[in-house]
C-alpha cells in the first residue's frame, strides 16, 4: 500500500512536470504578441523594450525561461504581465470560491444522482423510469452557461428568489449569505452531472441485481433492504465513486469555469478567463497547473479508493 | 429410509410472461422428499429443474411469474406464503447451493461476514458467537486454517474451496432441506468427486435431506436415493436409483442413460446423444412433450400422459410414457449385467 | 425485488463468427440473425430514439438550406445590418431596432421570423447559419477525434511494448490537462495570431481552429476504451490465425481488428459529436471559438445575455436550438448503444 502510494506520487509528479512543460511550450510558441512590448507600455522606445526583455528574462533561451517561471510559481513570486500582481496570491484568493462551488455541486449531483438512479432502477421500464431517463438526457444536453445565465436572470434578478450572482465569503456574510449565493450555481452545475450519475447507477443496479451473489443473498433469508443495501447498492456504487472522484477533480481543476463566469463568483476560473482575454501567460500557465494538479490528485485518490472498495483489485 | 415426508410438492406449475409469449417452465410437478433422503432431479437445461428448485425457495417470484399447485415444508405452504414468511424459512429451514461458486459469493465482502450475515438473519447471536459457528462450519466442510481463512475474500479461494464455503453457508442454520443446483458442474472432475463426497458425509452426519439438481446422471449414481427425470417442465419418470438405472421406463430416460460417459468401457467415437432439440417452452407438443424426438411414437402419444405407476409390482416407480411395459422392455437395448443402457445406434 | 430466471441477453457483438465455438453450432438450429441486423431491428423498435434521429436529420437539412431561407424567405443575408429600418408587420410599420436600442421580437413570418438582433440582423437566418457552423465543427471535430483515437488505440493495443507505453503515457498527460482551460487558452491565442505550422497556415478567424482544438481534446475519451478493446481482441483465435497466415501487421489492424471496433465507434460517435457541439458553443461563448462576424450559437447567446431585458429571444432561440441538436444526438446515440450492445456502459465527460 505504502509503496503503491509512493509510486503513484512519483508518477503524478512526472505527469505534472510534463503538463507544465507542454503548457509553457504552447504559450511560448503562440505568444499572442510580444510580452515585452506590452510590459514596456504603448509609447516605449526600443531601448525600453530591450530593458524590459532583459529584466524579465525574455532574451534568455526558452528552457531557462521555463525554469525561471517554474521556480517563481513555487516560490509564489510569479508576476502577471498585465496587472503585475502576484499570480499565486490571486489563485489562493479565488480557490475558496472555486472549492465552494465544486464541493457543493459535487455533493448535490452525487446524492441526487444516486437517489434518482436507484428509484429508476427499481421501476425499470415504468413510466416514471422513462420520464427520468428523458430528464437525465436533457440535463446532459444543457449548455451550462445558458442555463446558468437564464436562472440567474429570471430566478435571481427578476423574481428576486436568489441573489443576483456574486460570492460572499462565510467570514464576511456568514454561513447563510454564503449558502444563499451558492444555491443557484450549485444547482446549475449539478444539473449537468445528475443525469449521468442516475443513468450510470440505474444501469449498474440493473446489472448487479441479476448477479449470482444477489441471488445467494436472497437465498440466505436476509431482509430485502439488506439485499439492496449491502449487496446490490454496495457493489453498484464502485463505478459511481470512481466516476465521482474524476468528475470532482475535473470541476475543481477548471471544469466549472463557465458556471463561475456566469454567476460572477470570481473564482480561479474567472481569473483564468480574465487573464486569457489579456493573453497574460503567467496566470494562464499557473491556473492550468492548478487544474492539472487537482485532476492528477483526484485520479490518484480514485485508484486507492477503488482498490479499497473492490478487494479483487491489487495495488501494484 | 423415508418415513414422514418432509417436503411435499403437488401439481406445481410455474409460468413466466415474456415478450415472446407465456413460458411454461414447470408443468405439473409432484414429488415427496423424506427425512434425510437424497432426491436427484435430472434433466437437460431448460427442463425446469432449476426453476422448480428456485421456486421452492421463492427465488422465482416476480410480477411476470404465475404459480399453481402447492409445496409444503413440514406442512407449511410455500407457494402462497408471504414474502416475509418465506424469507424466514430461506436459509433457515431450506437452503440452497448454486452452480457457479465463482460468482455466487459477493466479491467485496469477506466470506466470514457473508456467512455471519445469514446466521444473524435467523438466530439472535452475538458477533463472536456467530464467528465461532462459522469457524466450526468451515472446519466441517474441510477448509484448512479456518480461523485465518474466515477473513479472506472470495477471490482468494479456488473454485472447489468456494463451493465448500457455499456449502458451509447453506448449512449454517442446520436446514432441514438442502437444495444443490448443479453444485459440481463448474468444477474440475477431481474436485467434483470431493464435493459430492462432502455432501454424502453431511447427509450421514446431520440427516439433512438433499435435492440434487443436475443434468448429469453419472453424478447422482453415488449419492441419490431417488431420481426424478425432468423433460420440458414435467417429471417424465421417477423411482429409486436402482429402478431408474436398471429398469428405466421412459424413452427419454433411456437416452439420458445412453449418454453417460463410462470410464469402464472403451470410449465410443462420439457419445450418443438424443437427436433433435428440446421443445420450446412456449409452444409445446400436445400430449407427451418428448413425442417429436421419440422414435417409438405411436397413436396414443398425443393424449396427456399422467405420471403414474405403470408397472404393477413397483410402487413409487412412475412414468409418463404410453408404451405398454412389455414393449418398453423389448425396445430398449440392455446389455447383460451392465448398469444402464446404450442408446440405439451407439457405436461402441 | 424479483429475480427473473431468464438468461441475460447475450451481446450480439462478441459473438462474431470468428469467436464462435464450432462445436456449439447445431446444424439443426435456425440460421442465426447477424448482429448488425439484430441491432437494426432493435433500433427500429425504439421509436423515441428514431424520432430524435429524424429530428437531427431535419436540423442538418435546415442548416444546409440556410441560404435558401435567407434568400427566398427572409430576403436578407446573415450579416446584413438594418439598424434604422422599419418593416411592415400586420399592416403597421415596426422599428427593427427601436430608438432605445431594443431589437424587435419574433414576427412569425418570413422576414425576421424570430426577430432581429442588436444590429438589426435576422435572428432566424443567423441561427440557421450558426447551425451550419455548429454541425460542421461538431462533425469534423468528432471525425478528427475518432480517426486519431482509433489509430492511437489500435497502435497501442496491437503493438503493446514501448509503443503502448509511449501512447498511454501521452494519454495520461492529455487526461491530466484541464481540457476546457486548454481549449479556451488555445482558442483565444490562436484567434489573435492564427496558426502556422510549416507550410500550413490557418487564419485566426478560421473555423478550423476551434475544430482542431475540439477534435484534439476529445481523443483521450475514445482512445482508452479502443486500446482496451484491442488488447482483448488481439488474444482471440482469429487474430492468431491471421498472424499464423503471415498477414502483415497493418493488414491485421485494418482488416481484422478495425471491423470489430465499428460497434464501439458507432456508439461513441454521436456522443462525441454532441459533446463537440456543446464545447464549440462554450468556447464561442467565451470568445475562444467561432469568431465574429461568422454566426455561432455560443456567441449569439453571449451577446444576447446583455439584452435579456427587452429582447430575451436573442438568448432563448440559440439556446433552444443548441439543446435540441445536442439532445437529439444524445438520445439517438443512446438508442444506437442500446441496439448494438444492451449491456454496454458508455460515458463521456463534458
Amino acid at each position: 500500500m505504502a509503496r503503491f502510494i509512493v509510486r503513484r506520487l512519483i508518477g503524478m509528479a512526472i505527469v505534472m512536470l510534463v503538463v507544465s512543460f507542454l503548457t509553457f511550450l504552447i504559450f511560448f510558441k503562440i505568444p499572442g504578441g510580444d510580452p515585452a512590448d506590452r510590459l514596456a507600455g504603448k509609447y516605449a522606445t526600443p531601448g525600453q523594450v530591450a530593458a524590459v526583455e532583459r529584466e524579465w528574462g525574455f532574451d534568455k533561451p526558452f528552457w531557462i525561461q521555463y525554469g525561471n517561471m517554474m521556480e517563481k510559481t513555487f516560490t509564489g513570486d510569479l508576476i502577471s504581465y498585465t496587472r503585475q500582481d502576484k499570480v499565486v496570491e490571486r489563485i489562493i484568493d479565488g480557490a475558496p470560491r472555486t472549492f465552494s462551488l465544486a464541493i457543493g455541486a459535487a455533493l448535490i449531483w452525487l446524492v441526487l444522482g444516486v437517489a434518482l438512479g436507484l428509484f429508476s432502477a427499481l421501476r425499470a421500464g415504468a413510466l416514471s423510469d422513462r420520464f427520468l431517463t428523458v430528464l437525465a438526457l436533457i440535463g446532459i444536453s444543457m449548455p451550462v452557461f445558458w442555463l446558468g445565465a437564464l436562472a440567474n436572470y429570471y430566478l435571481g434578478y427578476k423574481a428576486g428568489l436568489f441573489p443576483d450572482g456574486g460570492y460572499v465569503p462565510i467570514s464576511e456574510g456568514g454561513l447563510w449569505e454564503w449558502f444563499k449565493h451558492m444555491i443557484l450555481p450549485w444547482s446549475v452545475l449539478a444539473t449537468l452531472f445528475v443525469g449521468v450519475y442516475s443513468r450510470v447507477l440505474r444501469n449498474q443496479v440493473l446489472d448487479t441485481i441479476n448477479d449470482d451473489y444477489v441471488r445467494t443473498a436472497r437465498a440466505k433469508g436476509i431482509s430485502e433492504r439488506r439485499v439492496m443495501g449491502r449487496h446490490v447498492l454496495r457493489n453498484s456504487m464502485i463505478p459511481i465513486v470512481t466516476l465521482w472522484g474524476l468528475d470532482f477533480g475535473y470541476v475543481l481543476g477548471g471544469g466549472a469555469i463557465l458556471t463561475e463566469t456566469v454567476f460572477d463568483l470570481q473564482g480561479v476560473g474567472d481569473y483564468f478567463a480574465e487573464s486569457i482575454g489579456a493573453l497574460d501567460v503567467p496566470p494562464v500557465m499557473a491556473v492550468v497547473l492548478f487544474g492539472a494538479f487537482f485532476i492528477v490528485l483526484l485520479n490518484g485518490i480514485v485508484d486507492i479508493v477503488y482498490a479499497a472498495l473492490d478487494p479483487r483489485i491489487r495495488l501494484s | 429410509m423415508s418415513t414422514q415426508p418432509l417436503l411435499e410438492v403437488d401439481h406445481l406449475k410455474v409460468d413466466f410472461r415474456t415478450d415472446e409469449g407465456l413460458v411454461h417452465a414447470v408443468d405439473d410437478v409432484s414429488f415427496r422428499l423424506g427425512q434425510s433422503e437424497v432426491l436427484a432431479v435430472v434433466g437437460e437445461s431448460g427442463s425446469g429443474k432449476s426453476v422448480t428448485a428456485m421456486t421452492l425457495m421463492g427465488l422465482t417470484r416476480s410480477p411476470n411469474a404465475r404459480f399453481e399447485g402447492s409445496a409444503r415444508l413440514r406442512g407449511q405452504e410455500l407457494i402462497t406464503a408471504s414474502d416475509d414468511e418465506l424469507r424466514k424459512l430461506r436459509g433457515k429451514e431450506i437452503a440452497m447451493i448454486f452452480q457457479d461458486p465463482m460468482t455466487s459469493l459477493n466479491p467485496v465482502h469477506r466470506i466470514g461476514k457473508q456467512i455471519v450475515e445469514q446466521i444473524q438473519a435467523h438466530d439472535d447471536v452475538s458477533d463472536a458467537e456467530a464467528r465461532d459457528r462459522v469457524v466450526t462450519l468451515l472446519d466441517r466442510v474441510g477448509i484448512p486454517r479456518s480461523r485465518e481463512r474466515i477473513d479472506s475474500y472470495p477471490h482468494e479461494f479456488s473454485g472447489g474451496m468456494r463451493q465448500r464455503v457455499m456449502i458451509a453457508m447453506a448449512l449454517s442454520c442446520d436446514p432441514g432441506v438442502l437444495i444443490a443446483d448443479e453444485p459440481t458442474t463448474a468444477l474440475d472432475v477431481t474436485i467434483q468427486a470431493q464435493i459430492l463426497r462432502e455432501m454424502r458425509d453431511l447427509r450421514e452426519r446431520t440427516g439433512t435431506s438433499i435435492i440434487l439438481v443436475t443434468h448429469d446422471l453419472g453424478v447422482v449414481a453415488d449419492i441419490a436415493d431417488r431420481i426424478a427425470v425432468m423433460y420440458s417442465g414435467r417429471i417424465v419418470e421417477t423411482g429409486t436409483l436402482d429402478e431408474i438405472f436398471y429398469d428405466p421406463q421412459h424413452p427419454y430416460t433411456w437416452g439420458l442413460l445412453g449418454s453417460i460417459a463410462r470410464i469402464d468401457r472403451p470410449r465410443p467415437h462420439r457419445l450418443p446423444s438424443i437427436p433433435g432439440q428440446p421443445p420450446s417452452l412456449i409452444d409445446r407438443p400436445e400430449g407427451c412433450h418428448f413425442r417429436p424426438r421419440c422414435r417409438h411414437e405411436f397413436e396414443d402419444c398425443p393424449k396427456y400422459p399422467e405420471l403414474e405407476g405403470r408397472i404393477g409390482q413397483a410402487p413409487g416407480h412412475d412414468d409418463r410414457c404410453w408404451l405398454p411395459v412389455e414393449e418398453k422392455r423389448d425396445r430398449r437395448v440392455v446389455a447383460d449385467g451392465q448398469i444402464g443402457l446404450e442408446a440405439e445406434g451407439a457405436t461402441a | 425485488m424479483a429475480t427473473e430466471p431468464t438468461v441475460k441477453p447475450t451481446d450480439p457483438l462478441t459473438a462474431t463468427p470468428a469467436t464462435l465455438d464450432p462445436a456449439q453450432v447445431d446444424p439443426a438450429a435456425p440460421p442465426a440473425t447477424g448482429p448488425w441486423k439484430l441491432a437494426w431491428r432493435r433500433l427500429r423498435r425504439n421509436k423515441v430514439a428514431l424520432a430524435f434521429g429524424v429530428l437531427f436529420v431535419l436540423l442538418i437539412l435546415s442548416a444546409l438550406a440556410a441560404p435558401l431561407w435567407a434568400e427566398h424567405v427572409a430576403n436578407t443575408t446573415p450579416d446584413r445590418n438594418r439598424l434604422a429600418d422599419q418593416i411592415i408587420v400586420d399592416g403597421k410599420p415596426r422599428d427593427i431596432v427601436s430608438v432605445r436600442g431594443i431589437p424587435m421580437g419574433p414576427t412569425w413570418r418570413g422576414e425576421y421570423f424570430l426577430g432581429a438582433d442588436e444590429n438589426g440582423r435576422d435572428v432566424m437566418v443567423r441561427l440557421l447559419y450558426g447551425a451550419r457552423n455548429s454541425v460542421f465543427i461538431g462533425l469534423t471535430a468528432a471525425l478528427i477525434t475518432t480517426v486519431l483515437a482509433v489509430l492511437l488505440g489500435l497502435l497501442a493495443g496491437y503493438f503493446r511494448g514501448w509503443i503502448d507505453a509511449l501512447i498511454s503515457r501521452g494519454l495520461d498527460v492529455l487526461w491530466a490537462f484541464p481540457v476546457l482551460l486548454l481549449g479556451i487558452a488555445l482558442g483565444v491565442s490562436l484567434a489573435t495570431e492564427g496558426l502556422s505550422i510549416g507550410p500550413i497556415t490557418v487564419a485566426g478567424n478560421s473555423l478550423w481552429i476551434p475544430t482542431l482544438i475540439i477534435g484534439f481534446v476529445g481523443i483521450v475519451y475514445l482512445a482508452r476504451p479502443v486500446r482496451g478493446q484491442v488488447l482483448g481482441l488481439r488474444e482471440k483465435e482469429f487474430i492468431e490465425v491471421a498472424r499464423a497466415q503471415g498477414m502483415s501487421d497493418w493488414r491485421i489492424m485494418t482488416r481484422e481488428l478495425l471491423p470489430n471496433l465499428f460497434s464501439t465507434i458507432l456508439v461513441f460517435f454521436p456522443l462525441i459529436m454532441a459533446n463537440a457541439i456543446l464545447l464549440e458553443a462554450a468556447l464561442s461563448f467565451l470568445g475562444a471559438g467561432v469568431q465574429a462576424p461568422s454566426p455561432s450559437w455560443g456567441t449569439m447567446i453571449d451577446t444576447g445575455l446583455d439584452r435579456l431585458r427587452g429582447a430575451p429571444h436573442l438568448t432563448i432561440a440559440p439556446g433552444v436550438m443548441l439543446i435540441m441538436t445536442v439532445l437529439s444526438l444524445n438520445i439517438f446515440g443512446e438508442g444506437v448503444r442500446d441496439a448494438l450492445d444492451p449491456r454496454a456502459k458508455v460515458r463521456l465527460e463534458h
